[in-house]
């Protein structure tokens, strides 16, 4: 199994010249890129009015995503990071407007201008700290707030990922729903280790009927079609749960309490997690960490 | 880039309130022409800023698109053939975006803005 491209390097470098012309000449990728595209533009569900739209290509790449945008009339604005992809997008004459942008330091756009954002492969590349004043978590909720400021109200931004691990899943979505998005996880060919693709599909503004999530695909029909590197490890569902066997016997608990989680330790985590980014750490006060009393 | 973008995008430096709109210096500019799509117009229309786009297409010499507008002139052809013009067939290529509440230089080159911010506008 090669090594997934997150790993190697930050995406400003990975995508350099010889990476981004494989987006050009490997039919493989053309393809899984085009399917991807078009199953993000269905789940983005947008009016069936033929009136063409303006969305948001959030790591556009080469333009391969928003090829398939222009056939379906869209007018597109594509993002991406590497400007190696970007000058091949310029040679593929790509039909929509190209920005050189970071999406962790937020979207360059003005409020409620957007109908609609589709996000082929990019986002898990967040999850990564390149740079020593990269913090995963403050770059997510630069991104996902921003994202929904510049959406239209009950817009949608679907965004598929390929998630390392299960953690990474769920600190992106959480990072979504923080923001103020609903929506939830659309899951295709759940079943199969090298077809199953994460779809994150999210709507501004409070759930709602309208908001419902889509239904994933199911079977096995997609062969052959994993980009490479991205394999998702395939686990759950066959592992037992053995936590209840390592649970310390009641000396050995009672033992621990008294070496004790005290005031200062939980003053030092709170702390810790404040500075992680976390908004939802209850403020210190003399109560901090202070016994109940024993009623009765 | 078409002014259809010129006129989403705003400055995210941190501590800009209101990063828009960006002004414009150009040095090239290119009309590719390209087909005429009444519903989007009509579509996009109550989401522009008019003011800034009447102001950007000024800067890159487009002068016939009037500052006051009626949603009542979107039935007009002759308007909507200005319109379609100056919002999706004048692409600035190089030059640069500026930043108007901090004087920010963007530059832009073969089409693409380089928005990217360095370490300390994050």
């Amino acid at each position: 199994m090669s090594i997934r491209p997150e790993r190697q390097a930050p995406p400003e470098i990975f995508y350099n010249d010889t990476e981004a012309r494989k987006y050009t000449t490997s039919s493989r990728i053309v393809n899984i890129q085009a399917k991807l595209s078009e199953r993000a533009l269905e789940l983005l569900a947008l009016p069936d009015d033929g009136v063409s739209r303006l969305l948001l290509d959030i790591g556009c790449g080469s333009g391969l995503s928003g090829e398939t945008l222009s056939e379906n009339g869209h007018h597109w604005i594509g993002m991406d990071i590497s400007e190696a992809m970007l000058d091949v997008a310029l040679e593929r004459e790509t039909e929509g407007d190209l920005l050189l942008s970071d999406i962790g330091q937020g979207m360059p756009f003005r409020p409620g201008t957007l109908d609609g954002a589709i996000s082929i492969s990019a986002v898990q590349w967040l999850c990564n700290a390149d740079k020593s004043c990269n913090n995963p978590r403050l770059r997510l909720k630069a991104f996902f707030g921003t994202l929904y400021k510049c959406l239209a109200r009950g817009a949608r931004a679907v965004l598929q990922i390929y998630p390392e691990s299960p953690q990474q899943l769920e600190m992106i979505s959480s990072a979504a729903m923080k923001s103020g998005f609903s929506g939830g996880l659309v899951v295709d060919y759940p079943h199969s280790t090298r077809a199953k693709k994460y779809f994150l599909v999210l709507s501004c503004g409070p759930p709602s009927t309208a908001t419902a999530l889509p239904r994933a695909k199911e079977g096995n029909e997609m062969s052959e079609d994993e980009e490479s590197g991205s394999e998702c490890d395939e686990d759950g569902g066959t592992t037992v749960n053995v936590s209840e066997r390592q649970r310390p016997s009641k000396k050995q608990r009672k033992d621990s309490k008294k070496s004790g989680k005290g005031r200062s330790w939980i003053l030092k985590k709170k702390e810790q997690r404040r500075h992680r980014g976390y908004t939802n750490v209850p403020d210190d006060s003399k109560y901090t960490g202070r016994k109940r009393k024993a009623h009765f | 880039m078409r002014l259809l973008t010129h006129n989403m995008l705003a400055c995210n430096i941190k501590g800009v309130t209101k990063g828009f709109p960006l002004g414009i210096e150009h040095t090239r500019l290119e009309t590719k022409e390209s087909e005429l799509n009444a519903d989007f117009l009509r579509h996009i229309f109550p989401k522009l800023d008019w003011k800034a786009f009447h102001e950007a297409a000024q800067s890159v010499g487009v002068n016939n698109i009037p500052d006051q507008v009626e949603p009542v002139m979107l039935d007009d052809d002759e308007f909507l053939r200005k319109f379609h013009h100056a919002l999706l067939e004048v692409h600035l290529e190089e030059g640069a975006l500026i930043c108007p509440e901090t004087g920010r230089r963007f530059p832009v080159t073969k089409g693409v803005p380089n928005m990217l911010l360095n370490e300390d506008e994050v």
